[in-house]
């Protein structure tokens, strides 16, 4: 995968955004997460039950800088809802706070 | 990083804004947890009001100098700053 180019990674990321309903990027996986946010953010969505890709961004470090670009959001982990980015972890908290999170992150299930 | 110093680059980028800043790790400043009342929120949705923190701190996100930042984002209604 190291040759791809900085615009491969982008349409990537524009593909796994617009093609999956939920989509998380984050540092690590679900199972393994390196960063204290990205386990938050990731255990929030695994207790909501909703279906979700998980990318870990560590591999390289351009899928944080053209995920940035896309999104305009400096930091991650990034969660997109029906291709629309809701938040870092500090969002998702205070949505799951309000009960929000879930109504949006399992529609048919509220 | 100092403190003061993010505090006042919020505060100049959101002008009539209150902000206060605390060092969560409290180690080298890097990892930020910061507070903000505006009037400037009222009526956004939160990924607006947080992007118009990171606006504000932008080239320290950019430069490394703050590695991870909590934002709490509270608005006010115009004109109730006191």
């Amino acid at each position: 995968m190291s040759v791809m180019s900085d615009e491969d990674i982008l349409n990537e990321i524009t593909a796994i955004i617009t093609g999956n309903r939920v989509a998380l990027f984050m540092k690590g996986t679900p199972e393994e997460p390196r960063c204290g946010f990205s386990a938050r953010v990731s255990e929030r969505i695994l207790e909501s039950g909703a279906e979700f890709i998980a990318i870990d961004i560590l591999p390289d470090p351009r899928i944080r800088q053209q995920l940035s670009a896309y999104s305009g959001w400096p930091t991650t982990p990034q969660l997109f809802v029906d291709g629309e980015l809701i938040g870092g972890c500090d969002i998702v908290e205070e949505l799951h706070t309000q009960g929000e999170l879930a109504k949006i992150l399992t529609p048919d299930a509220v | 990083m100092e403190l003061t110093i993010v505090q006042e680059l919020i505060e100049t980028h959101l002008p009539g804004s209150r902000a206060t800043v605390d060092d969560f790790m409290g180690a080298g400043g890097d990892h930020l947890a910061v507070r903000v009342e505006a009037e400037q929120f009222t009526g956004k949705s939160l990924i607006e009001q947080h992007k118009m923190i990171y606006a504000a701190v932008q080239e320290h996100l950019d430069s490394g100098a703050i590695h991870a930042l909590s934002i709490t984002t509270v608005p006010i209604a115009p004109g109730a700053s006191t």
